[in-house]
């Protein structure tokens, strides 16, 4: 599985499949080489994971609604 | 024939009928805006039903009295009609009735005055709606676990805005918040929330929705109490958070919501998970990643030990080995039963010999018996007339042998 196609999940997805991960690591049944795949698999979503927890900033926007008039974006 | 006062007008060239004049004043207050949209507040007296559903009362205080006109249409949707003596809020417009030649309101909303009866309203309301089954249990969505986007509908100046965004940032900064302005007080403030919740709908990428205001009077957040909010948030296609006032507040808006909040802060806490117990989730997932890989390691040096030593067993010089000590093994034992049988054997044919011996005819000889014999012929003699006289013989007795002669 390509690096790249972690940046396009969202949190709950990598976190959830994470789990999945581990499940079915700890299930057995699996040849060496699929073991390895999926420990380097679970790896690199536990980083994807941390890093999302550890560095995220809170973005706030403001929308416009009939009385406030044009939208305008505001760092937080 | 009476005098005419000098101060009496003149006469006019064409005088108004009484109905021109009455049509007069009456176009005078319908045109009048301020009294097409007038509240009044006043005290009721002699209010009437009458079998048609129509209603009629007097609104008065000290100083006048002002006849009230109730359609049974309106009358039908009010949550409250009033008894003789209540203190009452009435909207509505000032007409002309003119077959009898009096001012009217004709009154299209009704509520009673004062800050008590502001309770009542709301208690009114709530059992209305409640009824509708507007807060039914069934009706609530469930809250998304991790939210990618929360639209917020408050004042961009209130405590409100900030309690929240501070707990948001703690909590789970991965989240983006969508603020949609509102006043959160004053008249104007239902239609912009309804607005904003509107144009939160619309969109598609928000998850959650918190509405939020502080802390204040039961006139200060009654804008919550609106029916329109109410029916705005109960119909919300995405979940609504509530999180007005303090904690002993309750609105109509909470009881709408699929979520009641005791303050904004708690309802940011509600919206989402903690940063602190995901991390500990996390670490707890990759512990178990990388013993469950170590497991499976340790499975596969466990069968290769296993293959090895199987291996090790059908290899050549041990199966020589083996071989060589079974032979030995079975050799021993063999030695061990021939050894036996020899003794066997021995045995056996030592009690032949001695029967053999017991038998035999030198033990005749041993007590005193001789055997006779022809000397030319060897022939033993068995009877006298095996024998002619002067035919020699053999004798054999048990040491030896001698010759005779038949005499």
């Amino acid at each position: 599985m390509a690096d790249d196609d972690l940046e396009r999940l969202s949190f709950e997805q990598a976190f959830k499949e994470l789990e999945q991960v581990v499940a079915r690591l700890e299930g057995g049944d699996l040849t060496l080489e699929e073991s390895i795949a999926l420990f380097e698999r679970g790896q690199q979503l536990a980083a994807y994971c941390g890093a999302k927890l550890d560095e995220a900033e809170l973005r706030i926007r403001r929308i416009a609604t009939p009385a406030a008039g044009a939208s305008q974006d505001v760092l937080s | 024939m009476a005098q005419l006062s000098l101060f009496a007008t003149s006469q006019p060239a064409l005088p108004y009928t009484v109905s021109q004049l009455t049509g007069y004043i009456r176009r005078l207050l319908e045109e009048d805006a301020e009294l097409q949209d007038v509240w009044v507040e006043g005290e009721v007296s002699n209010f009437r039903r009458y079998t048609s559903g129509h209603c009629y009362f007097t609104l008065k205080d000290a100083g006048a009295e002002l006849s009230c006109v109730l359609w049974r249409s309106i009358a039908n949707g009010l949550d409250y009609l009033p008894t003789d003596g209540d203190a009452v809020l009435a909207h509505g417009r000032v007409g002309v009735y003119e077959t009898r030649g009096v001012y009217q309101l004709y009154v299209d909303a009704l509520r009673p005055a004062g800050v008590g009866d502001l309770y009542r309203q709301f208690e009114l309301l709530k059992a209305r709606l409640e009824a509708e089954g507007l807060f039914a249990p069934e009706r609530k969505r469930p809250l998304p676990a991790f939210p990618r986007r929360i639209g917020v509908v408050t004042s961009p100046d209130g405590a409100a805005l900030r309690d929240i965004l501070h707990v948001l940032g703690r909590r789970y900064p991965l989240v983006e918040v969508l603020l949609a302005p509102t006043r959160v007080q004053g008249t104007e403030a239902p239609a912009e929330i309804r607005a904003a919740l509107a144009a939160l709908n619309a969109r598609d990428d928000v998850d959650l929705i918190i509405v939020a205001r502080g802390g204040g009077s039961l006139e200060e957040l009654w804008a919550f109490n609106d029916e329109g909010v109410a029916r705005a948030i109960a119909g919300s296609r995405i979940p609504v958070i509530s999180g007005v006032g303090h904690e002993t507040d309750f609105t109509i808006a909470d009881f709408a919501a699929d979520v009641r909040a005791p303050t904004p802060s708690a309802a940011a806490e509600m919206a989402v998970p903690d940063r602190m117990e995901l991390q500990a989730a996390l670490e707890k997932l990759q512990r178990r990643l990388v013993a469950a890989m170590e497991k499976r390691v340790e499975r596969q040096r466990w069968a290769l030990a296993e293959q090895q030593r199987a291996l090790r067993h059908l290899a050549p010089a041990v199966r020589i080995a083996t071989a060589r000590q079974r032979l030995d093994d079975l050799l021993l034992r063999a030695g061990d039963r021939l050894l036996h049988r020899l003794a066997l054997q021995r045995e056996r044919l030592s009690g032949l010999v001695a029967r053999l011996e017991s038998l035999s005819p030198l033990a005749t000889l041993e007590r005193g018996y001789a055997i006779v014999r022809h000397a030319e012929s060897g022939r033993i003699v068995h009877r006298v007339d095996d024998v002619a006289p002067g035919d020699p013989l053999q004798v054999r007795v048990q040491d030896g042998t001698f010759d005779a002669r038949v005499t």
